[in-house]
This record gives C-alpha cells, sequence and structure tokens, in this order.
C-alpha cells in the first residue's frame, strides 16, 4: 500500500457526488429516490463509513424548526439577524419549511431524538430569540443509519478517491479529475450534474497547540471544496466572514454550550460571572468572547460546577460519548472533573465554514452553485449557520434539483488537455528526488494564516500575509516532495490549503469596513451599511488571482424591525443579571 | 537536501496480542477518516495493525469499531 503506481482510469455516471459525509449522503440518497434510474457514486477520499465532520456522530440538531415550537419566519429571522443582515433569506427560509420532514426521515432512519413524556420532541432554546435545539440521545449512531440507507438504495459508493479539480465545458459541469490516496492512481469522473459536500476548510489556520490535525473542523476537511470551486470558475461568498469558534483549549473540541447551556451551564469568565446572554455563536458573541480573554477577566470557563450530581451525570453522558467522545480521555489526563473545577475555553483558529458562519461557495435555494449542473451543500456553501441539519436539509435539495438537471442533458464536452495537465500538477512532487515535504509546506502556511490573518484584522499585516503566501507557493509548486501516496495526498491538501488562504486574505482585503464581530473586524474600519450592506462574491480572476464583486443582498421575505435588527449586538450581560 | 528522522509518540496503540489483523481484519485502517493506520508484519510473520502516520484528530472511531477492543486512542502529547 502506498506505493504510487501510473494509472488513468474513466468512469461516466449521472449524478457525481463528492463527499459522503452528511450533505453527500443524503444529496445521493433523493436524487436515486426521485430518479431510480440515475446512475449516482458518492466519492470520499476517506470512507464513506466514518467521514466527514460527524464521523462519531453528533449531540443534537442546533438549528430545528418545528412546528409548535418555531416558525420558519421566526428562524429566518432569527439567522438574518445572526449574520448581520448579509444573508438571502430565499435558502434559510426554504430550509426553515422543509427541515422538519428531513427530521422525521432521520427518525425513520433510526436516529432518535429527545421527546417528552407525552412523545413530543423536546426543545430546547440556546439562541437569542428562538427555540431550535433538540438532544440526540443515540447522536453516536448517525453514520451507521445513514450507511444502512446508502446500501439499501444501491448508491455506487467509491471510498479512498480524492477529487482534486473539475471540469467544465459548453459552460457547465463535465465531471471531475480525482486521484487514489493509496496507490496515486487516477480516475476521470464524468458526470451530467456534480454535487459537492466537501465540508469546512477547517485546516486554514493553526491550532494553538502546534498540532497540524489538532483541529476544531474534522482534519480531513481540508477546503478542496472551496479550491476546486474557485479553480472551476464559480463563485464564493463572503469568505471574510470566517469560522471562529468557543472551544475547550488545547483539546480543541466543541465545549458544548449547547449541550450544556439547557441543562444550567454557561459561559463564565475567571471570576465564574456570566459576561455573555447568550451562548449560540454568533460573530458579535465571539467578540465579547475575545474581549474577555484580552481583558483582565481571562481566561474563560465553562461553567458546570453549580449544578446537581445527576445533570452532571448526564451531561457527561451525552458529551463522552458523541461528536468528540475522546473529550472525557482529555478531562481525565488533566484531572478535570466537572462537579469541582470549570472548564478552561479559548478561541479556534480561523477556517471557512457556512456551517457555524457563512463563508462559502456561492448557492441559492436549491443548492445550485453558479455553474449549471454543479451544486454545493452543507458546511462549504453559503446558507449561514446551517449547521448539521442544513447539510442534511440543503443537500436533499441539490440532490432533488440535480436529479432534474440530468433529464434534459447529456455530458458536456471537456478539454482533454485540462486532464493531462492535472495530472502533470498532481504528480509534479513525485517526480523529484528531494525536496520539501508537504508537512512544512503546511505548517508553515498556517503559521502565517495565524500571524497575519487571526482578527482583529490589520491592513499592513495582510498584505505582507499575502507576500509570504507567494514565497510559499513558489516553493510548494518548484520544490515539494513526496515519497508516497499517502503524502502525495497531504500534498494536495496543503494546496488547497494554500488557496483557502489566498482566498482568505484577499477577500478579508475587500470588504473596507468591520461586520460580523469578530469575524471580520478590521479595526481602521467601522461598519458602513451605506456601501457594504452586500454580499463580496470572489472568483479566480484572469491572471489566476482572487478577483472580487459586490452582490446585492436579495429583498428579505421576513421584514426585521429597526429594533429587532440589534438583538445579537447587545451580547454583554448588564450588571444586575452580572451579579446573580 | 535529505530529510530528517525526528522521533514522533503515536497517540494510536494497539494491542498486538488483541489485534485479529492475521485472520484478514482490516477495520481499523478501513474507518480512519485520515487515513493513518496500517498493517505491519512482525518479524515472527504475524500481522498487526499500526500507526503509521502521526496526524490524528483523536476522533476514535478506530477504537469504537475494533471488534476486539484492540486499539486505543490517546491525544496527541502536544494537546493532551
Amino acid at each position: 500500500m502506498d506505493e504510487i503506481l501510473d494509472g488513468l482510469t474513466q468512469i461516466d455516471c449521472d449524478i457525481l457526488v463528492i463527499g459522503g459525509g452528511t450533505a453527500g449522503p443524503m444529496a445521493a440518497l433523493k436524487a436515486k429516490k426521485k430518479n431510480p434510474k440515475a446512475n449516482v457514486v458518492l466519492l470520499d477520499k476517506a470512507n464513506v463509513k466514518r467521514s466527514g465532520a460527524i464521523s462519531m456522530g453528533m449531540d443534537g440538531l442546533n438549528n430545528s424548526v418545528i412546528p409548535g415550537y418555531a416558525t420558519p419566519e421566526q428562524y429566518t429571522k432569527e439567522i438574518t439577524v445572526a449574520n448581520d443582515g448579509i444573508c438571502d433569506q430565499a435558502a434559510v427560509y426554504r430550509y426553515a419549511q422543509e427541515c422538519y420532514g428531513i427530521i422525521q426521515e432521520l427518525d425513520d432512519f433510526g436516529i432518535r431524538f429527545q421527546k417528552d413524556q407525552n412523545g413530543e420532541y423536546d426543545v430546547k432554546k440556546v439562541h437569542h430569540i428562538g427555540t431550535y435545539v433538540l438532544p440526540m440521545p443515540n447522536g453516536d449512531t448517525v453514520k451507521k443509519a445513514l450507511y444502512r440507507q446508502l446500501r439499501k438504495a444501491r448508491i455506487n459508493i467509491v471510498n479512498r478517491y480524492m477529487a482534486t479539480r473539475l471540469l467544465t465545458g459548453e459552460g457547465r459541469i463535465a465531471g471531475a479529475v480525482c486521484v487514489n490516496t493509496r496507490t496515486a492512481e487516477f480516475l476521470v469522473v464524468r458526470a451530467k450534474a456534480v454535487i459537492m459536500g466537501l465540508g469546512a476548510a477547517g485546516r486554514l489556520g493553526l491550532p494553538t497547540s502546534g498540532y497540524l490535525y489538532g483541529t476544531y473542523e474534522n482534519a480531513s476537511n481540508s477546503g478542496e471544496g472551496y479550491a476546486m470551486a474557485y479553480h472551476a470558475g464559480a463563485g464564493l461568498a463572503n469568505l471574510e466572514c470566517y469560522q471562529i469558534n468557543p472551544l475547550i483549549k488545547d483539546y480543541n473540541g466543541p465545549a458544548c454550550a449547547y449541550v450544556a447551556g439547557p441543562m444550567g451551564g454557561y459561559t463564565a469568565n475567571a471570576q465564574g460571572e456570566r459576561f455573555i446572554e447568550c451562548d449560540y455563536w454568533s460573530g458579535q458573541m465571539m467578540q465579547e468572547f475575545y474581549d474577555e480573554l484580552q481583558g483582565g477577566k481571562g481566561p474563560v470557563y465553562l461553567k458546570l460546577n453549580h449544578l446537581a450530581e445527576e445533570t452532571i451525570s448526564e451531561i457527561e453522558r451525552v458529551l463522552h460519548i458523541v461528536e468528540r467522545p475522546t473529550r472525557g480521555h482529555f478531562h481525565k489526563g488533566r484531572g478535570t472533573d466537572y462537579r469541582k473545577q470549570m472548564i478552561e475555553m479559548h478561541i479556534s483558529e480561523i477556517g471557512f465554514c457556512s456551517g457555524h458562519s457563512a463563508s462559502g461557495v456561492f448557492v441559492d435555494e436549491h443548492a445550485r452553485t453558479t455553474i449549471p449542473g454543479l451544486y454545493a451543500a452543507g458546511d462549504m456553501a453559503n446558507v449561514p449557520h446551517n449547521y448539521m441539519l442544513g447539510a442534511f436539509t440543503n443537500g436533499a435539495f441539490a440532490g432533488l434539483d440535480a436529479a432534474d438537471f440530468i433529464a434534459d442533458v447529456d455530458f458536456a464536452a471537456f478539454d482533454e488537455a485540462e486532464v493531462e495537465a492535472e495530472r502533470t500538477r498532481v504528480l509534479a512532487p513525485t517526480k523529484r528526488d528531494d525536496g520539501i515535504p508537504p508537512n512544512q509546506i503546511e505548517y508553515k502556511t498556517r503559521r502565517l494564516v495565524n500571524d497575519y490573518l487571526q482578527p482583529p484584522k490589520v491592513t499592513a499585516k495582510m498584505e505582507l500575509a499575502q507576500e509570504r503566501f507567494e514565497e510559499v507557493r513558489e516553493d510548494m509548486e518548484q520544490g515539494m516532495y513526496v515519497r508516497d501516496s499517502h503524502e502525495l495526498m497531504r500534498a494536495l491538501e496543503a494546496s488547497s490549503i494554500l488557496d483557502c488562504a489566498d482566498m482568505a486574505a484577499s477577500a478579508s482585503l475587500y470588504r473596507t469596513e468591520s461586520r460580523w464581530g469578530l469575524y471580520h473586524n478590521r479595526v481602521e474600519y467601522d461598519r458602513d451599511d451605506e456601501n457594504w450592506f452586500c454580499h463580496t462574491i470572489l472568483t479566480k480572476g484572469d491572471d489566476g488571482k482572487p478577483a472580487h464583486r459586490k452582490q446585492e443582498v436579495k429583498p428579505y421575505i421576513v421584514e426585521i424591525a429597526e429594533d429587532e435588527k440589534d438583538a445579537y449586538n447587545n451580547q454583554r450581560v448588564g450588571a444586575s443579571v452580572a451579579a446573580e | 537536501m535529505p530529510l530528517a528522522q525526528t522521533a514522533t509518540t503515536v497517540p494510536v496503540t494497539v494491542n498486538a496480542d488483541l489485534c485479529i489483523a492475521d485472520k484478514g481484519c482490516t477495520v481499523c485502517v478501513d474507518v480512519c477518516p485520515l487515513d493513518v493506520l496500517r498493517i505491519a508484519e512482525t518479524e515472527d510473520g504475524s500481522k498487526t495493525a499500526y500507526m503509521k502516520y502521526d496526524e490524528c484528530w483523536y476522533c476514535m472511531p478506530c477504537e469504537a469499531d475494533c471488534p476486539t477492543g484492540a486499539v486505543t486512542v490517546n491525544l496527541p502529547y502536544l494537546l493532551k
């Protein structure tokens, strides 16, 4: 295994789904159900059984819109405000209307959601305004349940192939070039439609531990979706709205205030005092978190030690079996007992992720990108704050629309020279006798991301980042060296990471205002609604570098009253609450 | 420019007495999202899984899905 072999195979399918995590499987299932004759291929660089952000499971639905608890209008309003107004509501509204149906389908798959004594969904309040959080007591079974469905529906699963570039022709999608991560053999997939569900760009910033894979996101989510969309000419939206999360320090996993909050836990400063009104993750909340860390009252903690034994046991039971189960090992190693100590928190490295913020490939309410026949869903598509249920629901939209799209088209012709050029690019590090290994290219890129791009953002620093990235790119293109096909996968990831770093710097320089709290805090600029109430769209320019344009925010479907717009801007608790 | 051989402790350990790679089992290798595990042949000709690449997200499918409980995921030293 891992020996570099020479090989090239071509296959055809109707719909190619890239990424077998959350959005991808649902897209494949929906497309196949709508058109049982369609040949649907689901491809993943890992193994679909355990790939993606929910590899080990998920502890709850963070954004469920369940009749009786919340309305689609209320949810759309909440997310618009939480995302600082920059939001095409159609996609959020459609999600809010249809996600309940997806919950019921997941329920049928055998994924259990918490119900009260009357058999009703037991929804909890975490957001500032509405009630949307639905716990999943057996959330550790999500991937297994999905996999059973994929087998039942006879989806063609291709594991351990990494898509490296999309193919286009005739003004639409034509397929993808892929490489086997254990043999370096190539697979060209011709497809009438391609659905991307490749997750966040989670290996962009460097965790403070210095460990390359100690990221918040599943470290296999290294930004290929963003890089491939960019090189294919698709538009990417609001990349300056970084993902930054409040996490357990060093462990770098979620503290899970969404689990602990409804049971009485909360985020506190070193004095054990509350300082934010609402633990729901938003840029404004992260700004308050950052201020508390920098101010004299840090560090910041998750506080549970005031709770009753039964409550703490229940919190432990949930947090130590789903999503990030090594959390229990981590606390044990440090001697942290939720009953006695508070849990030290920190802010994460930066990334791109619409699952929690709004940085993603631009899509509409059908999950269509700006390239006909190319779809994106989940963390990498720019439906703000869409979380796991958004990945499932928007994945479903992509699958349904793609099933219609392929009915009217044949394969688009593409330039064979593109395949040859991509083979040359991919294999270049295998053709050298020595050079720089991919882990050093990656480490340097990500260390520079931390040094120069981590907010608060400063123009001169971001320009320096661009200069340094150019140098690393030169080193990567001229001198990167790999010894086996596994290292080749890492080399390709390093290339995606560098592309994302370039896009992060460029997008942040373009928006000359501050917005989304800490996510785009440009210290030299204030908020500027007059000039910047718009999306920023990044594409690959004719010079091969990022180009930018403004795009208007579509008229709201759900109006926001003036006094509601500030709901997420006033997060800091008043003196009277803090004293409680 | 030769490459250095810098030592590193690996987070995933496998109990060779429990591992059934000899019988053809590759479950832990198959499920790892980062693809960092491999099967090694020991000097006496028997086989066992081991962590070949120190690129671990400490996510735990290898430990959870191992049919014999042979795999343990520790936290990488840099962050534990």
